[in-house]
């Protein structure tokens, strides 16, 4: 021990006390999760739906592509038709498992890449300020400058239809937006002392960014991130529904809602079904997303 | 307080020592940095603010020299210049006799080694998502050496400065109070064992009795390690009480530098006096009504003419507004001359309180 005389909360009484166990960030943000039973639920749900589309081969009763010209357009429970027939004869209970899949990687997919991608050249725009912000920032303008549905339609129209080319699009209109938020909170770090700090130590800037600026910009934009799941999954549903996604007879909650719509005065719950799947995960990941911001916003 | 010519034998003691105990550990030559304020549609330069203008003093070895002036006077970004962290217009510095960052010599990088800066504001200095230990582990880190060992010089360095190891290496800043996080920011400084320490505004946050333990600790740690400090701080308080010489800045520039008792007991710029007498005294009876400085510091992207205190100042003449006072050859005074840029400090000056010039004297 050192002679230096010090606080009295730095050097208590008693020696060799143990080390105490202390939380760090990630542990203090699951300790805010857990009493939060909203979110703790929607995650839940979230987990399993994405299980139930995992896991559709197995689960799904029928084949999702076989029609049967006999039943279409059952009601729910009609025999064994449990969420009765679209307007092919086809099981919507397969369909549902089935079209989740692509759902839900429409879903996830094009924010994991969008995130990755754009929030590299956010970090890097905001890091570096000046010239290179202002090339990567005023290009992202470009693309923010057009609504993302309709910008979402005129990529995909130039591009063709299927899953690549959907997803594809999904990416690119999700970029520019978690570009700038990924540039606010990195500009935002970089002007803290410590990153001047590990200047002064000699480190280099790649190691900056790694070990002090990546883990402080990596709450906001991953919450962020998970706000716009439910956009991406709507976005995908809407160009499925308008023709340009993935292409029939797959099953993709959008395209189930696009081909039902005429047979909603017939079946009017069954043509819901894809609709009402399409709002409870958006809904699941919107809330969890919400839950997920106050948990991270731990002052510190 | 250390005594300079005390300190400067155990300097020579020092391995990393090149120049002797004479040469200055940190020599700053007509530094400058100008902010460029850009406006309008094209970024374009429309003015500067002349944030250091021209300053230039050296630091002996094992001296404290205290830096005291109003916040916006150009001492953080005096500190900044020193570091390296922002380019400088002009200038130069020469570490330990040697010139830092040309081709010939000393690297930036050895630079880094000897210099080190403790940050004004221990919120902001530590990083929130990483345990204590490891923000003091980073920079011998960066510079080479084994995680492990890096890892227990940090243990070590935690108790040098008075918090357990075993208690504070895992916890995150914000479990930590002020005067801990600033103990930490003072272990993360002397990480790399510098020999010159810049501690801007290090205890101007802490609470009285807090910052007293950090100004003791900061003693010791100088006495321990051989350290050099540069004091950075608007208290002037603290400044008396810790340094051996004092620097007083004024809109960018050097108005007053001497030895801390004789700037103290008797100021020769008007500045300083004013800044002495706005100091609240321990007795009430001796506290001055009006405040001797009035107004807030001019714009430092117009400074005013001739002499930049001549708008506050009590004594200005025509002179003042006309010509700007020189300080004299700070680089060349000895460490215990007093030097003051004021016209009533320099006879022949022109002021009518300036000193009589040797010819005037005979001449009656
Ligand atoms: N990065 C910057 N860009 C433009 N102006 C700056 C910058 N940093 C500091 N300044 C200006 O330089 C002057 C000196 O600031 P600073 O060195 O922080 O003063 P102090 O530390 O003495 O309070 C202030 O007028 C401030 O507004
Ligand atoms: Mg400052």
């Amino acid at each position: 021990m050192s002679v230096i005389p010090a606080d009295s909360a730095s050097l208590p009484a008693a020696q060799g006390a143990p080390a105490t166990k202390v939380r760090g960030y990630w542990g203090s943000v699951w300790n805010r999760l857990r009493y939060d039973y909203v979110t703790l639920f929607c995650l839940g749900l979230i987990i399993v739906i994405i299980l139930l589309a995992v896991f559709a081969p197995w689960l799904s009763p029928m084949d999702p592509e076989k029609s049967s010209m006999a039943n279409r357009l059952r009601p729910i429970g009609y025999k064994k038709y449990l969420l009765g027939t679209d307007e092919q004869g086809r099981d919507m209970v397969s369909r549902l498992l089935w079209g989740g899949r692509v759902s839900l990687m429409m879903g996830i997919l094009p924010v994991v890449f969008a995130t990755l991608v754009g929030g590299m050249f956010g970090v890097v725009a905001g890091y570096y300020g000046g010239k290179v912000n202002m090339v990567i920032m005023r290009t992202m303008d470009i693309f923010f400058a057009f609504p993302s549905v309709l910008l979402a339609v005129a990529i995909a129209g130039s591009l063709g239809g299927g899953i690549g080319n959907q997803m594809l699009t999904l990416t690119v209109v999700l970029i520019p937006p978690i570009c700038r938020v990924a540039e606010t909170a990195t500009s935002q770090v970089r002007a803290l002392d410590f990153v001047d700090a590990a200047r002064a130590s000699g480190a280099s800037t790649i190691s900056i960014l790694f070990s002090h600026v990546l883990i402080n910009v990596l709450s906001p934009v991953l919450v962020y991130s998970s706000t716009l799941v439910s956009i991406s999954i709507i976005l995908a549903s809407g160009l499925s529904f308008l023709g340009l996604g993935v292409s029939p007879p797959t099953a993709d909650w959008g395209l189930m809602l696009s081909t039902l719509r005429q047979s909603i005065y017939v079946q009017p719950i069954v043509t819901a079904l894809p609709g009402i799947a399409i709002l409870i995960t958006s809904i699941a990941f919107n809330l969890v997303s919400d839950g997920l911001r106050q948990a991270m916003d731990v002052k510190a | 307080m250390t005594l300079v010519t005390e300190t400067a034998i155990d300097a020579a003691a020092d391995p990393r020592d090149r120049g002797g105990p004479a040469q200055p550990m940190l020599i700053v030559e007509n530094i400058k940095k100008y902010f460029p304020i850009r406006a309008g549609l094209l970024n374009r330069k429309v003015a500067e603010v002349k944030a250091v203008d021209d300053i230039s003093f050296y630091v002996m070895k094992g001296e404290t020299l205290g830096i005291v002036g109003e916040s916006g006077c150009g001492k953080s970004t005096l500190a900044r210049l020193l570091m390296y962290l922002i380019e400088r217009d002009e200038g130069n510095l020469v570490l330990d006799g040697d010139l830092v960052g040309e081709k010939s010599g000393v690297p930036i990088d050895a630079l880094r080694r000897s210099l080190q800066m403790v940050f004004q504001d221990s919120y902001s200095s530590l990083n929130p998502r990483l345990p204590i230990e490891q923000s003091i582990a980073y920079g011998p880190k960066v510079q080479g050496i084994k995680p492990k060992k890096a890892k227990e010089q940090a243990q070590d360095l935690l108790g040098k400065v008075g918090l357990r190891p075993n208690l504070f290496s895992q916890r995150y800043p914000h479990e930590l109070s002020g005067g801990q996080k600033q103990r930490v920011n003072i272990a993360r400084a002397l990480a790399l064992d510098p020999r010159l320490l810049i501690l801007d505004e290090a205890v101007s946050a802490l609470d009285k009795s807090v910052e007293a333990q950090v100004l003791n600790l900061l003693s010791e740690l100088k006495e321990q390690l051989n350290l050099t400090y540069i004091f950075i701080s608007h208290d002037l308080h603290v400044v008396q009480y810790i340094s051996d010489r004092v620097l007083v800045m004024y809109l960018g520039q050097v108005v007053e530098i001497g030895p801390v008792d004789k700037l103290y007991s008797n100021p020769k710029h008007p500045y300083t006096q004013a800044l002495l007498a706005c100091r609240l005294s321990m007795d009430p009876d001796e506290r001055v009504d009006a405040a001797p400085l009035a107004g807030d510091p001019p714009n430092p992207v117009n400074p005013p003419s001739g002499c930049r205190f001549h708008t506050r100042c009590p004594h200005a003449e025509d002179i003042c507004m006309a010509k700007a006072p020189a300080l004299g050859d700070v680089l060349k005074a000895t460490p215990d001359q007093h030097l003051a840029a004021c016209h009533m400090a320099q006879a022949g000056s022109g002021h009518s309180k300036a000193p009589a010039t040797l010819a005037e004297l005979f001449n009656i």
